[in-house]
């Protein structure tokens, strides 16, 4: 897919926001990638709005404030991967000749406290197994036994994200934490403490994407998402089952086969990464399936300082998922958002010198796993 | 189960703590007679196990999958604890909540009746037990938990 650029991006703040609605954040974040890729009104001809909570018509009330509806206009849910599954569907229809020019953006406004998902049935709800942080720590502890994380690595990996997200205006926790702090906060699911998970919470994302020739821009390698096979009991799709079986690849490998081989690089070729740091477990297991190390690798990563800044292959330079917040359709486009500054070279102090290649990665319930594959 | 009568699970079909019947006979033979089951269903094409019972194979797509009685005993494969109530639940926290990996090459997502992660570990032997989860007008509601097999 080497037709396909980003053309402009723009981000409303992650954060909590109780003056404004779902439609002022989606607006604000609209209007900044509008602005920056040169488009006004009959610019775009279809627009792809990424969402989980929006309710009915999230997509059309944003454009509809801003005076620009006509073309197609659709919602997209796919749990965390959202965005990454409205940017996947705006690219293959630029790549397939339909279009020129599309927007896509991301809105939400979490509630708040422990999400209650439609996804579970009134029986699981009732025997105690709607309890999403659960999975999420089941997941971790059986990182601690195969791979040799330790709480320490899981505490590391929320200093360096919160360390990162010191410099990033659109985060809503920006300070530094240390790791006595992290192990010092309330256990939620042993092994996770509080910090080490990352809070819901509202925002927006948007960028344009033009056919590449109509101007400049950050080029979109890669735009893939993939559900998950069924055989992991702790993969993204929560199963009540699953097999003893752990050759059955996930759904994060797979979308990220698919997307170097889309984008003819391998994970030795990237620069900089955004994963999904929902936990911070989820991260170090991201390191896993992305490729970045091999499986079992994710400790020795993380001991090596490799993925922080400075490092050989630094993650979240935004400050992740525990620095921003996770506002569910707007958190991949906000991953997108930060790489498309790095490849620009305007991230600031959080630049990772020389960057041309950057991978964005997104798993969620469903499951939906989204990786996007971008280059200077 | 209870004083005042019927105990009402969280919904029909997912487990029993009655005698075995001849139509859903287990696949392994672990000498539990009498002792509750969960209620899952084995492929005739694949012959792979699942859980809650499916008529369709999610591993395989083939229809047409053999109800059966799972074995009411595994081992531990990871888990943690409840702290805080989730959404849509009304009973006591904290509460033990793992996987435990059963004979028949199944890994269950499951309640545990130990809610102290420090007196759990890898590989040790459970058993299927049947645990209240709230009262409601109708009297005790229960569902499936898995027990260390130590403990009473």
């Amino acid at each position: 897919m080497n037709g396909v650029v980003v053309a402009g991006v723009g981000i409303h703040p992650f954060g909590r926001f109780e003056d404004r609605t779902i439609t002022d954040m989606g607006v604000s974040a609209v209007r900044s990638a509008l602005a920056e890729a040169g488009i006004s009104k009959g610019g775009f001809q279809a627009a792809f709005c990424a969402t989980a909570y929006g309710g009915v018509a999230s997509g059309h009330k944003v454009l509809s404030r801003i005076g620009m509806t006509g073309m197609p206009i659709v919602d997209v849910e796919a749990g965390c991967a959202s965005g990454g599954a409205a940017l996947m569907l705006g690219a293959a229809a630029i790549h397939a000749g339909v279009y020129d020019t599309v927007l896509v953006f991301g809105v939400e406004k979490m509630p708040k406290g422990m999400i209650r998902s439609s996804f579970f049935e009134p029986w699981q709800e009732e025997s105690g197994l709607a309890a999403t942080p659960a999975y999420f720590a089941l997941r971790a502890q059986r990182l601690m036994q195969d791979s040799g994380v330790t709480k320490d690595h899981l505490a590391k990996v929320v200093v360096k994200n919160r360390r990162h997200g010191v410099h990033n205006p659109n985060a809503m926790f920006r300070s530094e934490v240390d790791a006595d702090a992290v192990l010092g906060s309330r256990v939620v699911c042993e092994p996770l403490h509080l910090w080490m998970l990352c809070t819901p919470n509202e925002g927006a994302a948007a960028a344009v994407l033009s056919r590449a020739g109509d101007g400049a821009g950050v080029r979109l390698r890669a735009a893939v998402l993939r559900s998950h096979l069924p055989g992991s009991v702790l993969n993204e799709s929560t199963p009540m089952s699953g097999l003893v079986d752990d050759s059955v690849p996930a759904a994060t490998t797979l979308a990220a086969t698919a997307a170097y081989e889309e984008a003819g690089i391998g994970p030795e070729d990237l620069d900089v990464v955004e994963c999904q740091d929902t936990d911070a477990a989820r991260e170090l297991l991201s390191y896993e399936e992305l490729g970045l190390c091999k499986p079992g690798g994710a400790a020795a990563l993380a001991d090596e300082g490799a993925t922080e800044l400075g490092g050989r292959i630094p993650v979240n330079p935004s400050g992740g998922l525990l620095s921003k917040g996770e506002p569910l359709g707007a958190s991949a486009l906000g991953q997108v958002v930060t790489l498309v500054h790095q490849l620009r070279g305007e991230d600031g102090p959080t630049q990772v010198e020389g960057a041309r290649v950057a991978l964005a990665h997104t798993v969620g319930r469903g499951a939906n796993a989204s990786v996007v594959v971008l280059s200077s | 189960m209870s004083a005042n009568g019927v105990a009402r699970p969280v919904r029909e079909g997912l487990f029993t703590d009655t005698a075995d019947t001849a139509d859903t006979a287990s696949t392994v033979d672990t000498g539990e007679a009498g002792q509750p089951r969960l209620l899952g269903s084995r492929c005739e094409a694949c012959g792979r196990h699942t859980f809650p019972r499916s008529d369709t194979c999610p591993y395989c797509a083939a229809q047409g999958a053999r109800p059966v009685e799972l074995s009411g005993r595994g081992r531990l494969w990871t888990w943690t604890a409840v702290t805080t109530p989730p959404p849509g639940y009304g009973g006591d926290v904290p509460y033990g909540f793992g996987v435990v990996e059963l004979p028949e090459g199944l890994r269950v997502v499951t309640r545990l009746t130990e809610a102290d992660p420090a007196r759990l570990s890898a590989g040790q032997p459970m058993r299927l037990v049947v645990t209240p989860v709230l009262a409601d007008e109708g009297g005790p509601v229960v569902t499936y938990a898995f027990a260390p097999e130590d403990q009473p």
